[in-house]
C-alpha cells in the first residue's frame, strides 16, 4: 500500500463518508443501521458521537475503521476508497493506520501487558516502544502483568496503549468508560486525550454520557441511523474536569 | 415449520446439535467405528463358528483320522469296537499328480474312495452339481468345486490323474464341497491356491484297483462318543493300527483345513477384542472434551434456567437428550457398518472358506452389546459434565467466569517465550494452561496412528516371513515327493530331468515326539549336512550347518514341546521297523512357518536301520526350461507330490492384497477419521473458546494466515507430539497382534518397518491438515463485529 499523495496536507479530512447505508436483512424484517449518512472529521480532531441505543453508532465507527462494509455509499481514508478494498487491504489498513478501543477491552489473557502491546508492534511499521505506549497510559510499573492481574480500569489503559503503540492515524474508541466508574473512566479518557495531543491522532470516541461530549472538539448527534446534529466545541476541556 | 411445534428446551436441543453438527458428526462416526468394528469382527467370528458347528454336524466332519499303510476292511470291525468309538468308516485316500488341460505346471491333489452305499457317511460331500460317479464306470470321479471352479472344470469335462505311477484319464461327473476342504490346502502350504490344489472322489473299487488295496483301507475316520477322551483314542488306536503301518492317528487340531479356520477364527476373536475399545476409548475422550465445553459455555444459559425455575433434572436432562443423541447416531451408523461389512467379509470368506452357505448374522446380543459399550462410553464420557450441571447454583452461573489466568507460568517457559513472537506466545502459554486437553489431543491422535501402524505393520510383516521361509531357508524352487521313500541314487535320475540346475535328497519320516506329558506327530526331515536350498538359520537369519547327531527343532516345535537344546526327545517312528529312541535335541532353528524337525540325513537312515532312503528332492530349476521340467514331473510315476514354489509365493502375496489389503484399507479409513475427528473437534473447541481472543487481532490488524497461525500452530505442535507416542502404541499393537498371531502354521515376526511409520505418519499429517483446513475455513469467516460486540 503506496502512502496516498495528500497525506500532509493539512486541509485534507481524516475521513469522508458519502451517503452510508447498511440495512440487514430484507423485505418486511429489513433493519436499517443507517440511513445515508454524510460526514467528515477533519485530521487531528477529537470526535464524540452521542446517540441512542441502536441508532447507528457503532455500526458506522465500524465501517469508518474497516471492520465492516456499508450496504451502499462509500468511504474515504485520505485519498483512498476503503469501501472499494478487499480483506486483505482492510487488514493492512487497519495494521498500519487504525487504533481500536472497544468497551470490553478484548486483551489476550495469555499475554502480559507489554506482549499485548507488542503483538501489534511487532507488525507495524512505524511503532513506537511498547514500554513508551504504556508510560503514556500511566503503566510503566504493570508492564508485566497479565490481564487476569489487572483491574478494569488498567486493562481499558492496556488497550489503548496497544492501539496507539503503532502511532495510527485514527483511534476508534467504542464505549471505552461503558464497563468503568467515573474516576477510572477519567483516567482512561485522559489517556486518549493525551495521544490525540501529543501524537495529533484524530479520535472518535463513542459514549452514552453527554458529559464526556465536554472534551471533544466535535460532537455528533446520532439518531436512527442518521446525523441529527453536528456541534462543533472550540473550547474543549481537559478530562479531569469532567465529572458524572 | 416442525420445530414450533417442540417446548422451547427442546428447539434449543435441536439447534445446539445443528451448530455442532460437523463436531457431533465427528464422535458420531468414532462411536460408529468402534460399533461397526465389533459387530463386524465378532458377528463374523460367531456367523464363522456355527456355520462350520452346523457343517460339520450335518455331513459328520471326522474327530479322529487314523492313516495307515495297509489294513484289512474286515479291521472295522475292531476299531468300531474301541471305547469312546460312535462310529468309524474306512476309506482309500492318497495323493497324486493331476494334469488339467491348459495348466502347465503339475497339480498336486488327493484322491479319495467314495462310500459304495450310498447314506449318510463320515466327511460326507455336498454335491453342488452334476452326479455321483456310475459304479460301473471306473474313470467317473467327483471334483471339489474351488479346483474345478479354477479349471472351470463342468460335470462331462476330462482330467489326468497319475494313480499309482499310472497315467489315467478320468472325467468329472460332479462337483462337490466336503467339510474335510472347507479351506482347501495343499499340506506345507500357507494359503490356498485353486489351482493347484485338486480333491477328486472316486468309486471305492476303482480306487482300490488303482492303489492294489483290494480288501483293504489305508484310512479310517472316526465319530467319537460325547465326552471321551481324544488322547485315549488316539493311543488306543495307533496300538491297534500298529501292525498295519499307521503313521499316527490325530484330531481335529491336526487337520488343516479345520486348522486354518480355527485360526482365522482366533484372529477374528483378536481383532474383535482389541480394535473397537480403541474406537470407543477415542470416543470417550472426544464426548467429554466436547461436552465439557459446551456445558461451559452454556454456564449461563444453564443458570438462568435454574433461574427461571427449571428443576436440576431437567435441565440435566437436557443435555443427557443431546449426549444420547449424538450417542444414537453413532450406534446407527455403527450398525449400518458393522452390517456392510460384515457381509463384505463374509462374501470374501466365501472365495477361501468353502461353505455351502456362509451368511453373516450377529446374534441379537451382539448388538445389544455393542449398545451397552456406546452407552457406558457416554456416560463416562460425559459424567463430569452433566454433575457440573446438576450442581452449577444458579446465582453463581450468572457471574461470567473470570479470565484464564495465565500468570503462573513455568520458568523454563517463559526463558524461552523470551526468543519468540507474541503469537507463537500465545500458542506455548495455552498449551501450558491447558496440559490435560493438550495431552488428550494428542494421545487421541496418537491411538489413531497406533492403530495405522498395527494394521499395517502385518502386510510388512507377512511378506517379510515369506521372503525368509521362501529365499532364505527354504530356497529350493521345486519339491518332488515320491510315492515311496527311494534309494539315495534317484536323485541322479532327477538331476537328469530338463532344467534341473541342482538336486538335494531328503527324507522324511513320520514320528511321535514327546517330551513327559507333551507329544507331537510330526514328520522329521532328513537333509545333507552340505544341504543348500534347505537350509536352516539361527535367530539372526545366518545360515547354520546340520550337526551329525541329533536333532534340530524349529523353535516353535520346541516351545510347544517345552524343551531346550541338550535335552533328550523320545521319538517313536511310525514306519519301517517302528523303533522308539531317545534322541538328543542338538540344536534350535529360527522358523516362521510350521514346525519342522531336521535330522542328519544318514544319521537318520541309520537310525531306521534302513539303508539311505530319500522321499523326495529339492530342485533348483533353469526357469527358461521349467515348461519341459513339468511335462517330464507330470508323466514320471514315481513322483506323488510337487510343490511349486514360486507359485505358492504368487497364491500368498495375492491372498495377502486381497484380503489383508483390504484390512488395511478400512483401518486407514477408520484411523483417518479418528484423527480427522480428533484434530477437527480440537480445533472447533479452541476457536469457539478463543473467537474473542481471534477476532481482536484481526482487528488490530492481523492477517487471518496470522490468526489461524496461532490456533493451527497449536494442533500441528500437538500433532507433532502425538507422532513418536503413536508410533510406540503402533509398536505396542503390533507386539500384541504378533503374540496372537503365533501359532503352529505361521509366526510373523515383530518387525515395524520405517516405511509403516512413515505412511502412517503420512496419514495422521493429512488427516490433521485436512481438518486444519476445514477451521481454518471457519477462521476466514470469523464475524469480527458480532463477537466483539457481547461481552465473554
Ligand atoms: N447483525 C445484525 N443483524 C441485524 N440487525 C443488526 C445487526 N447488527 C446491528 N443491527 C441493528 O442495527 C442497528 C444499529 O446497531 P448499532 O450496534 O450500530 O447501534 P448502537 O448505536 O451502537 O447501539 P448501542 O448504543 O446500544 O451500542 C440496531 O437497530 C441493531 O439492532
Ligand atoms: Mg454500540
Amino acid at each position: 500500500m503506496e502512502t496516498p499523495i495528500n497525506m500532509n496536507r493539512d486541509d485534507h479530512p481524516a475521513f469522508r463518508a458519502e451517503q452510508l447505508t447498511k440495512f440487514y436483512g430484507s423485505g418486511e424484517s429489513r433493519v436499517y443501521a443507517l440511513r445515508g449518512v454524510d460526514l467528515e472529521v477533519p485530521r487531528g480532531e477529537m470526535v464524540v458521537l452521542l446517540g441512542p441505543s441502536g441508532s447507528g453508532k457503532s455500526t458506522l465507527l465500524n465501517i469508518l475503521g474497516g471492520l465492516d462494509s456499508p450496504t451502499e455509499g462509500r468511504v474515504y481514508f485520505d485519498s483512498w476508497e476503503l469501501t472499494a478494498f478487499d480483506d486483505w487491504h482492510l487488514t493492512k489498513f487497519r495494521r498500519e493506520y487504525v487504533g481500536f478501543v472497544f468497551q470490553f477491552y478484548n486483551l489476550i489473557p495469555s499475554l502480559t501487558a507489554r506482549e499485548n502491546v507488542a503483538l501489534v508492534t511487532e507488525i507495524a511499521e512505524n511503532p513506537m516502544a511498547p514500554e513508551r505506549a504504556l508510560e503514556l497510559v500511566g503503566l510503566g510499573k504493570r508492564m508485566d502483568h497479565f490481564p487476569a492481574q489487572l483491574s478494569g480500569g488498567e486493562q481499558q489503559r492496556v488497550a489503548i496503549a496497544r492501539a496507539i503503540a503503532k502511532q495510527p492515524r485514527v483511534l476508534f474508541c467504542d464505549e471505552p468508560t461503558g464497563a468503568l466508574d467515573s474516576k477510572t473512566g477519567i483516567v482512561v479518557l485522559e489517556a486518549i486525550a493525551r495521544v490525540n495531543r501529543e501524537l495529533g491522532t484524530t479520535a472518535m470516541v463513542i459514549t452514552h454520557n453527554a458529559a464526556i461530549a465536554a472534551m471533544a472538539d466535535r460532537v455528533l448527534h446520532m439518531a436512527d441511523g442518521q446525523i441529527q446534529q453536528m456541534e462543533v466545541n472550540s473550547h474543549p476541556c481537559d478530562p479531569h474536569e469532567l465529572s458524572w | 415449520m416442525l420445530i414450533e411445534l417442540l417446548r422451547p428446551l427442546d428447539r434449543k436441543l435441536i439447534r445446539d446439535l445443528w451448530a455442532i453438527k460437523g463436531q457431533a458428526l465427528a464422535i458420531a462416526v468414532v462411536i460408529g467405528c468402534g460399533v461397526g468394528m465389533y459387530i463386524m469382527s465378532k458377528g463374523m467370528l460367531i456367523s464363522l463358528a456355527e456355520t462350520r458347528a452346523a457343517y460339520y454336524e450335518r455331513y459328520r466332519f471326522a474327530d479322529v483320522w487314523a492313516p495307515v499303510k495297509r489294513a484289512p476292511d474286515a479291521l472295522l470291525q475292531q476299531i468300531n469296537d474301541l471305547p469312546d468309538v460312535r462310529r468309524a468308516e474306512t476309506r482309500i485316500r492318497a495323493g497324486v499328480i493331476l494334469d488339467v488341460e491348459g495348466a502347465a505346471a503339475p497339480i498336486t491333489g488327493e484322491i479319495q474312495s467314495l462310500a459304495r452305499i450310498a447314506g449318510p457317511h463320515i466327511n460326507d460331500i455336498v454335491l453342488r452339481r452334476g452326479r455321483y460317479p456310475d459304479p460301473i464306470h471306473e474313470e467317473e470321479v467327483l471334483a471339489l468345486d474351488a479346483f474345478a471352479e479354477a479349471h472351470r472344470l463342468e460335470p462331462g469335462a476330462h482330467l489326468y490323474a497319475i494313480l499309482n505311477g499310472t497315467k489315467k484319464k478320468l472325467t468329472v461327473t460332479g462337483i462337490v464341497q466336503s467339510p474335510e476342504y472347507v479351506y482347501a490346502i495343499s499340506p506345507g502350504e500357507i494359503v490356498p491356491d485353486k489351482k493347484r490344489f485338486g480333491v477328486l472322489w472316486m468309486n471305492r473299487e476303482a480306487l482300490a484297483n488303482a492303489f492294489d488295496l483290494d480288501g483293504a483301507f489305508n484310512e479310517a475316520v472316526i465319530l467319537t462318543s460325547a465326552g471321551s477322551s481324544e488322547d485315549a483314542l488316539l493311543e488306543r488306536l495307533d496300538r491297534l493300527l500298529k501292525r498295519y503301518g499307521a503313521t499316527g492317528a490325530y484330531g481335529r487340531s491336526q487337520q488343516i483345513s479345520d486348522q486354518f479356520l480355527t485360526n482365522e477364527i482366533q484372529q477374528l476373536e483378536t481383532m474383535g477384542r482389541l480394535l473397537p475399545p480403541i474406537f470407543l476409548l477415542v470416543a470417550t475422550f472426544l464426548l467429554n472434551v466436547v461436552v465439557g465445553r459446551l456445558i461451559d459455555t452454556e454456564r449461563e444459559q444453564i443458570g438462568l434456567l435454574k433461574a427461571f425455575g427449571y428443576c436440576d433434572r431437567a435441565v440435566a436432562l437436557h443435555y443427557l437428550k443431546m449426549i444420547g443423541a449424538i450417542t444414537l447416531i453413532g450406534i446407527l451408523i455403527g450398525v449400518i457398518l458393522g452390517l456392510w461389512l460384515g457381509h463384505g467379509l463374509a462374501r470374501m470368506y466365501q472365495d477361501y472358506f468353502r461353505f455351502p452357505f456362509l451368511l453373516f448374522r450377529a446374534p441379537a446380543d451382539v448388538y445389544l452389546l455393542s449398545i451397552g459399550f456406546s452407552l457406558v462410553v457416554a456416560a463416562v464420557g460425559t459424567s463430569s459434565s452433566v454433575l457440573k450441571v446438576l450442581r452449577l447454583e444458579p446465582a453463581v452461573a450468572m457471574v461470567p467466569p473470570p479470565p484464564p489466568d495465565y500468570s503462573r507460568s513455568a520458568r523454563w517457559l517463559e526463558k524461552l517465550a523470551r526468543w519468540i513472537d507474541q503469537p507463537s506466545r500465545m500458542i506455548l502459554r495455552h498449551l501450558y494452561r491447558w496440559p490435560k486437553r493438550a495431552a488428550m489431543t494428542s494421545i487421541g491422535i496418537a491411538m489413531s496412528m497406533g492403530l495405522l501402524i498395527g494394521s499395517s505393520f502385518s502386510l510388512d510383516a507377512m511378506i517379510y516371513m515369506v521372503d525368509i521361509s521362501f529365499n532364505v531357508i527354504d530356497r529350493q524352487d521345486v519339491t518332488v515327493n515320491f510315492v515311496e521313500p527311494r534309494n539315495v541314487r534317484a536323485v541322479q535320475d532327477v538331476l537328469h530331468a530338463p532344467g534341473v540346475l541342482a538336486a538335494e535328497p531328503f527324507r522324511a519320516v513320520p514320528v511321535v515326539l514327546r517330551n513327559g506329558q507333551r507329544s507331537r506327530r510330526e514328520a522329521i526331515i532328513g537333509l545333507t549336512p552340505s544341504a543348500d536350498l534347505g537350509r536352516l538359520v539361527d535367530t539372526d537369519l545366518h545360515p547354520v550347518p546340520l550337526p551329525r547327531h541329533g536333532l534340530v527343532l524349529s523353535d516353535k516345535l520346541a516351545e510347544l514341546l517345552a524343551i531346550g537344546a541338550g535335552e533328550s526327545l523320545r521319538v517313536e517312528v511310525r514306519t519301517g521297523r517302528r523303533p522308539e529312541l531317545e534322541i538328543t535335541v542338538a540344536g534350535i532353528v529360527k522358523t516362521f512357518m510350521g514346525t519342522q524337525a531336521y535330522m542328519d540325513l544318514e544319521s537318520l537312515n541309520r537310525l531306521l536301520k534302513e539303508d539311505i532312503a530319500i522321499s523326495g528332492a529339492y530342485l533348483l530349476v533353469d526357469p527358461d526350461q521349467t515348461d519341459a521340467l513339468y511335462a517330464e514331473l507330470k508323466s514320471t510315476p514315481v513322483v506323488a507330490g510337487v510343490s511349486l514354489q514360486e507359485q505358492a509365493q504368487n497364491a500368498f502375496y495375492e491372498t495377502l492384497q486381497e484380503s489383508l489389503g483390504t484390512f488395511v484399507f478400512f483401518n486407514t479409513l477408520f484411523a483417518g477419521l479418528i484423527a480427522v475427528g480428533v484434530v477437527y473437534n480440537s480445533a472447533r473447541i479452541s476457536l469457539s473458546e478463543r473467537a474473542r481472543e481471534l477476532a481482536s487481532l484481526r482487528v488490530l490488524g492481523l492477517t487471518r494466515g496470522e490468526v489461524s497461525y496461532i490456533l493451527l500452530g497449536e494442533l500441528a505442535l500437538l500433532t507433532l507430539a502425538a507422532l513418536p507416542l503413536g508410533a510406540l502404541l503402533g509398536y505396542l499393537l503390533a507386539w500384541t497382534l504378533v503374540q496372537s498371531f503365533n501359532t503352529e502354521l505361521f509366526r510373523i515376526p515383530l518387525l515395524v518397518s520405517s516405511s509403516t511409520y512413515g505412511y502412517a505418519v503420512l496419514v495422521v499429517v493429512v488427516a490433521a491438515l485436512a481438518s486444519g483446513l476445514l477451521v481454518r475455513r471457519r477462521i476466514n469467516q470469523l464475524d469480527l463485529i458480532a463477537v466483539l460486540k457481547t461481552r465473554e
